[in-house]
Order: structure tokens, then C-alpha cells, then sequence
């Protein structure tokens, strides 16, 4: 083998990166785990400082997936911004659409249908479902176990078929408008939800049988990584990775939107019941219960959508809106606390457009649970904060 | 096997010993064994890739390689030749010699091991008389194989699998030989087809069943052995979502097919092995050894076939569990793995060792307890075996009918 190369003493013209390579790791490997590593959920780097198995620490490193979507926003008018914000986060994308949509119709103080806001609701169970789905699956698959990932996606490919009747995308739905969203249920539709439900509660009881209550599984997670509630709350952290911490905080609950005041559900907190408060086996159990709640939740729609009624509120074929309004709008996404702002420019878009999601401050709380941990550790940590890298950069 | 080919030369009219070149004859005899037996190693793993993926994918409900002859059986072929055919890269960084010499060392080491394998009543090369001890020893040699690839890789996560690997393998030889010693200790012999034939064809004569050390010790040895051929929940070497590819991960074309035909190879010597040591081997049951030796003619070549069939079943059904447990398992942690080997796996092989001993002394005293422990112990896991199929069956009636989705559901 031929012999390193000495390091080079850190000069002016090097970027912050190349010095924090040589400075920050001093006598321990540097593993630079992605952004082509294949358990880091997307395009992102881990700088990992490690002394053998253990971690040091690993310092995440975001930005590969930048697409600027705040300043597109910024160029589009408001309804032509709706199918960027699918990129927001493609694996729930309907949640970003309501989002979007909720800011502008703060803006413009517009009140939409009931039915419109259950099909909202419909739509964004299913694909809470689906998204947590992918979590669970792919946090199974990251600790070694293969199994319950084509599970996942198995069902999630029922979800896909029914999302694509309803609005004919599978992954990135613009299904939402401003106003109301864009088609109303086909027929039979609430039928073939009820069946997929059926079916879906039975294969939620096989999936705790094959991988939540296995007793590896547990073994490797529980103990993991806790989340004590109070540095949870300070590094800002929402959703499931929240309340797995113990800290009821749900925006349906809390700060009550659309329909959700009139639907019967729990918000599943973490108990610590395999090992500590907030561990990564809490958060993945979150997720869990989480299903079978957006279950509980659809069967309500099911039951209470009005039948017949408008859709779509009346809207001006051009939007426009007082310069300077602003808007602000929260929303309980798959990953936790969504949160648009938007403030109204002089044409038909916004002087700025702001979006805060769940997965970039989840990021930030990686270096401080890494120190310590071990490599395989590291990756289940990933997987268990239900970190998505277009969602961290936008 | 040289007494064997005498035999057979004899058989032509022959008298080889007035031959001045029947060493060459043992030599090309050596030589076509060799060959046939590299074959069935390569042949069955490279049969043991599909089946594992057909499996595979039954249990994650996909449909699996399907598409190169029937039920896509030939894809291992085509896999094969695509293999060959794929560029043999060297990275521009990487200690060249070793890099090129690592897949070898482990083909040695895995072939090796066949040499002693039994697969019938006679079907055997060589049946040494330090069987076991020889096929610990050259399976040692795929470690060597394994810290080559990754150290000359210049890759850290090469390095980091085959670091991992050194440590599981040489703590796992441990409680898996300790584990090999009860049969050795309870037949009285090393070689392969001697303790095959201290045991009988009924499962209560099997010495999994002999005593509670021993039904212990299979299942010592049975996690040893797949710690030692890195498969789930042991395969934290070749974790591809911690490690990429772990030691494997810059090899490309035959090379990298070298290390997983070592791969799926071992899942039949770790399950011919278990046959072998725990599970009564090729013996049938209302013939015994003495008996099967007698035989001749028709009746002898029927006897060896179907020895033949209940050896391979037995270890094909062993093969299936192994691949039934990848799919169903996570992966355990490198503390987790030699806290299992170092605090629980050693001292209880070593105990077990002890403690057959002792047991053969006081079976030898009180002959009737010996026969009534394995009657125990064979109703014991008869009740285990009918409990799982109960819980599976409930299980399945529990999730119900998957129904069915297609046709514009």
C-alpha cells in the first residue's frame, strides 16, 4: 500500500470543509459516511470521527439536495408554486401541498368547503400512513433486517393505487389547491379505502409480530440514543421524534386545522417501555401507533364526509393579494411540525416564502446523541429520526 | 480411497501393486476427486444463490428471479457468466498482490472442508482419521482470506468489515469447536463418518438427543457456525447498510463472485456438518452400520442412495433455515456479538464438554437412564416442533386471508 500523504497545514484559501477534515479529527479516521452511502436516507454526508467501532462523534453535513424551492416560491405565483412543494418532501407530499395551500388561503382569508378539507384529510392520512410506512421499513431494514421493508412497501403500494385514483400521481401528488383540492373522490372510493383499512389493521398486528416485539430488534434499539423530553423540546425536535420523548405535542391536537377539531384520536406518546424515555425503539413504535391512529382518523372521514357539496371555494382566476400581508400556517406533517410563511409580494407572487421542516433541526440533534455511539448505532439513529434528505434542504 | 482404487483395479483383472506407476494413478485419481468435489461445492452455491433469492423473495412477498428457465432456475448461470465476464478491477490505491490473492485464500479454505464431508455411506474422499479437527482448521484459513481483501482494499469500510470479521470468526471458533467435541466425546472418534456411525437412523438415537449437553450444544454450534459464515444476525462483516459491503466492497467481476460462491457454499458445510455431528448423517433407520457394510449388489446401491437422499435432506432442510433466519432477522451489534460468544457461548460449551463427560460415566453405570433421557428429549422437541406449527397457524388465522388486490381492485 502506498503511504498516506502527510496532512497539509490548514491555509487561507482552503474552504471550511477541507479545514475541519484536518484540523477537527486530529489522530482518529475520518469516515465520510455518504452521500452515496446507502443507509443515509439520501444525499447526505456524515462526517464521522471514530477511533474503531466507537464514534467520537459524527458531524452531519446537509446541503446536496438544495434546490432552492424557498426562492422558486418566491418567483412562481401561488398556484404555480403548488407542484414544487411535492419536492418538498416526496415521500409525503401531500402534506407540503396543504401547507402551501393553508398559508395562501390565510392570505387571501379564504374558507374552504367542508368536503374539500375532508378530502384534504383523506388524502393526508393515507399518506401519513404511507410515509411512516417507509420509515419503519426502512429503519428495519438499516438495523439488518430485510423482511419488513417489502412489507412496508407492499402496503404502501396499496396507498400508492388508491392516491393515484383519486389524483393520478404515486409519488408527487399536487392534488391540493388553493381553495380546496383539485378532484372530488371518485366513486366507490370510500369503499375501497375501508377495504385497504381492513386489511391494513390485521397486517399492522404482523408487522409488531415479525419486527417490533422481535426480541433483536428491541435489543438493539431500546436504550438507544434517548431523547431526554427537555433537549428533545431545545433542539427543536417534532412529530414522532417528539412525542417518543414523552412530550405531547400534536399541531391536530394543539393548534387545531382543518377538520381535525372534529375527529376522535390519540396522539401516541412514547412510554420507554423496552428501555429508556425517548430511545429509538420509542420513536419507531411512535410511528407504529401513529398508522393506527391515521386509521381511526380515515374511518371517521369515511363515515362523516358530507355527501355531494363543492370541492373548491370560489376563486379569482388571478390571485392577488395586498403587498406586505402575511401568513403564517402549521401543519402536522409526517415528520412532525410543518410550518410555511409566506408574506404577499405586489404581483400574483410572494415576497417570501419560508418553509420549516421536521428533518433539518432532527439533523442538528445527530452530533450531540453520536458521541459515543458505535457505527451500526449511528445508522439506526438515522434511520430512527426519519430524517429525509429533500425535506432537510428544500 | 486408495484402498478403493485398488479394489477397483483388481476388479478389472489387476494387481496394482505389481505396477510400477500406481502412484500417478493415485495422483490423477486425487486430481479427477479434487475436481468433482470443487464442482459440487461451486455448482451448489452457485444453486444455493437462487434458492436463496427464490426464498427470499417468497417471504417478502415478491416474485424473485423468474425469467431465465423454469421458475428462473438458470439465473445463477447467467449471474455466473455475467460475473466473469464483468471487468476484474484493481483500485489505483489498493495493495495489488494481495487484492488478487485474497479470493483465493478463501476459495482454499471453503474447498478444503470438502475433503472430509461426508455425503453417504460411502461417498467420501477421505475419511481422516482427525476429520473434524482438519475441518476446523482449514475453515481458519477464510479469515486470512478476509482480512487480506479488506486490508489491501485500502477501503475503511473494507477495513472495518474485515476487522469485524477477524474478531467474529476467531471468537466464534470457539464454542463452535467446544460444541464439536460432545459428538467427538460421545462417538469416541474424529473422523467424520465414524461419528456418523456411532448414531443411529431413529432420532432418539441422534446425538442432538443424547443428553440435555449435547441438544445444548447444537444449538451452540448451529449459532457458531453461522457467526462463522457470517449470515444474519452474524453478518455484521458484510452489513451493506452500516458498512456499504464491508470487505468485499472494491472487488468487482470473479473476484467479488469468489467471496459470495464461499458465502453461499458454507451454508452446505455448516448444514452437512450439523448433519453429520448432531443428526444421525446418512444412517436409515432398520439398517445399521454393520448391516449396510454386508450388503451387496442391488440392495448395496439402493442402500447408498437413499442414505445419500437422507443426508442431503437433512442437510438441505438445514440450508433453508439458515436462509429462513436471514430474512427474518436483524442484526446484532459487534458488542452484542462477542458479549453472546465471550459470556455465554464459551462457558457453556466448555460446561457442556464437562458435563458429557460426566453423564457418559454414569450412563456407562446406569445404561437404562441413557435410553430414557433421549426418549425425553426426542418427545421434548417433537412437543417444541408441533407448538411453533400451532403458533404459526394462529398467526396466519390472526392476519387472515391476503385478498386479492389485483384485477383493479
Amino acid at each position: 500500500m502506498t503511504s498516506p500523504k502527510p496532512l497539509e497545514i490548514p491555509t487561507m484559501d482552503m474552504t471550511s470543509k477541507e479545514v475541519l477534515r484536518r484540523i477537527e479529527v486530529g489522530g482518529d479516521m475520518l469516515l465520510n459516511m455518504g452521500p452515496q452511502h446507502p443507509s443515509t436516507h439520501g444525499v447526505i454526508n456524515f462526517l464521522v470521527q471514530t477511533d474503531g467501532e466507537v464514534m467520537k462523534r459524527a458531524i452531519p453535513e446537509v446541503g446536496y439536495l438544495h434546490r432552492s424551492l424557498e426562492k422558486i416560491g418566491e418567483r412562481c405565483t401561488y398556484n404555480g408554486y403548488m407542484p414544487y412543494t411535492d419536492r418538498v418532501d416526496y415521500i409525503a407530499a401531500m402534506f407540503a401541498n396543504q401547507g402551501w395551500a393553508m398559508a395562501v388561503e390565510r392570505l387571501l382569508g379564504t374558507v374552504v368547503p367542508e368536503r374539500g378539507e375532508y378530502c384534504r384529510v383523506i388524502a393526508c392520512e393515507l399518506n401519513r400512513i404511507a410515509s411512516h410506512l417507509i420509515s419503519v421499513g426502512t429503519m428495519a431494514m438499516d438495523v439488518g433486517a430485510v423482511t419488513p421493508f417489502p412489507y412496508a412497501l407492499r402496503e404502501r403500494e396499496f396507498i400508492n393505487d388508491l392516491l393515484e385514483e383519486l389524483c393520478g400521481a404515486r409519488l408527487t401528488y399536487n392534488y391540493l389547491r388553493i381553495g380546496g383540492v383539485a378532484f372530488d373522490l371518485p366513486t366507490g372510493y370510500e369503499e375501497k379505502v375501508a377495504t385497504f383499512l381492513d386489511h391494513f389493521e390485521k397486517i399492522l398486528d404482523e408487522f409488531n409480530r415479525l419486527i417490533t416485539y422481535n426480541e433483536i430488534f428491541i435489543k438493539r434499539l431500546a436504550h438507544l440514543a434517548p431523547i431526554p423530553a427537555q433537549m428533545a423540546i431545545d433542539y427543536c425536535l417534532v412529530g414522532p421524534n417528539l412525542r417518543a420523548s414523552g412530550v405531547k405535542f400534536d399541531v391536530r391536537k394543539d393548534l387545531p386545522y382543518s377538520i381535525y377539531p372534529a375527529l376522535q384520536f390519540n396522539v401516541p406518546v412514547g412510554k420507554g417501555e423496552m428501555g429508556t424515555l425517548g430511545d429509538a425503539w420509542d420513536r419507531f413504535w411512535c410511528r407504529v401507533e401513529e398508522m393506527r391512529q391515521s386509521c381511526r382518523i380515515l374511518r371517521q372521514c369515511l363515515a362523516q364526509i358530507p355527501k355531494g357539496g363543492e370541492i373548491m371555494a370560489k376563486m379569482p382566476r388571478k390571485i392577488k393579494i395586498a403587498e406586505g400581508t402575511e401568513a403564517y400556517s402549521r401543519i402536522e406533517s409526517a415528520r412532525g411540525d410543518m410550518q410555511y410563511y409566506a408574506v404577499a409580494g405586489p404581483g400574483e407572487n410572494a415576497w417570501r416564502v419560508k418553509i420549516r421542516t421536521g428533518s433539518f433541526t432532527a439533523m442538528g440533534i445527530i452530533d450531540a446523541l453520536s458521541r459515543g455511539l458505535m457505527i451500526a448505532d449511528l445508522v439506526a439513529l438515522i434511520a430512527s429520526l426519519d430524517v429525509v434528505a429533500p425535506e432537510i434542504d428544500r | 480411497m486408495q484402498e478403493w482404487i485398488d479394489s477397483l483395479i483388481r476388479g478389472w483383472g489387476h494387481d496394482p501393486a505389481t505396477w510400477p506407476w500406481t502412484q500417478f494413478l493415485y495422483l490423477a485419481f486425487m486430481g479427477l476427486f479434487a475436481f468433482i468435489v470443487i464442482n459440487f461445492a461451486a455448482i451448489s452455491a452457485g444453486i444455493f444463490s437462487w434458492a436463496e433469492r427464490r426464498v427470499a423473495a417468497r417471504m417478502q412477498s415478491r416474485v424473485g428471479p423468474n425469467r431465465v428457465g423454469p421458475f428462473g432456475f438458470l439465473q445463477w448461470v447467467a449471474d455466473a457468466v455475467k460475473l466473469l465476464l464483468k471487468e476484474d478491477l484493481v483500485p489505483a490505491e489498493a495493495d495489488s498482490v494481495l487484492f488478487r490473492a485474497a479470493p483465493y485464500f478463501m476459495m482454499v479454505g471453503f474447498a478444503c472442508v470438502f475433503v472430509c464431508l461426508p455425503f453417504s455411506h460411502r461417498l467420501i474422499v477421505a475419511d481422516m482419521n482427525i476429520g473434524i479437527f482438519y475441518i476446523i482448521a482449514v475453515t481458519a484459513l477464510i479469515v486470512v482470506g478476509i482480512i487480506m481483501s479488506g486490508w489491501s482494499s485500502n477501503s475503511k469500510w473494507s477495513l472495518f468489515g474485515a476487522i469485524r470479521s477477524a474478531a467474529q470468526i476467531i471468537s466464534y471458533e470457539i464454542p463452535g469447536g467446544m460444541a464439536l467435541m460432545i459428538p467427538v466425546l460421545l462417538a469416541g472418534t474424529l473422523s467424520t463418518q465414524g461419528i456418523i456411525r456411532a448414531q443411529g437412523g431413529w432420532p432418539w438415537q441422534w446425538f442432538i438427543f443424547d443428553n440435555p449437553f449435547s441438544f445444548a450444544a447444537f444449538f451452540i454450534y448451529f449459532i457458531s457456525a453461522l457467526a462463522e459464515g457470517n449470515r444474519t444476525p452474524f453478518d455484521l462483516p458484510e452489513a451493506e447498510s452500516e458498512l456499504v459491503s464491508g470487505y468485499n466492497t472494491e472487488y468487482s467481476g470473479m473476484r467479488f463472485s469468489y467471496f459470495f460462491l464461499v458465502e453461499w457454499g458454507n451454508m452446505w458445510v455448516m448444514s452437512a456438518l450439523a448433519t453429520t455431528m448432531f443428526l444421525g448423517g446418512w444412517q436409515l433407520p432398520f439398517l445399521s452400520p454393520a448391516q449396510f457394510d454386508a450388503l451387496t449388489g442391488f440392495p448395496a446401491v439402493a442402500a447408498e442412495l437413499a442414505s445419500l437422499a437422507v443426508f442431503a435432506g437433512k442437510t438441505l432442510f438445514f440450508v433453508f433455515v439458515v436462509m429462513w433466519l436471514r430474512w427474518t432477522l436483524p442484526r446484532i451489534r459487534v458488542d452484542q456479538m462477542m458479549n453472546m460468544c465471550w459470556k455465554y457461548l464459551v462457558p457453556a460449551s466448555f460446561a457442556g464438554v464437562i458435563f458429557v463427560a460426566g453423564w457418559m460415566l454414569v450412563v456407562h453405570a446406569v445404561p437404562w437412564l441413557g435410553w430414557a433421557m433421549r426418549f425425553v428429549l426426542t418427545g421434548v422437541a417433537t412437543v417444541g416442533v408441533a407448538m411453533f406449527a400451532l403458533r404459526t397457524m394462529k398467526n396466519l388465522r390472526d392476519t387472515g386471508d391476503k385478498f386479492d388486490f389485483s384485477s383493479n381492485w
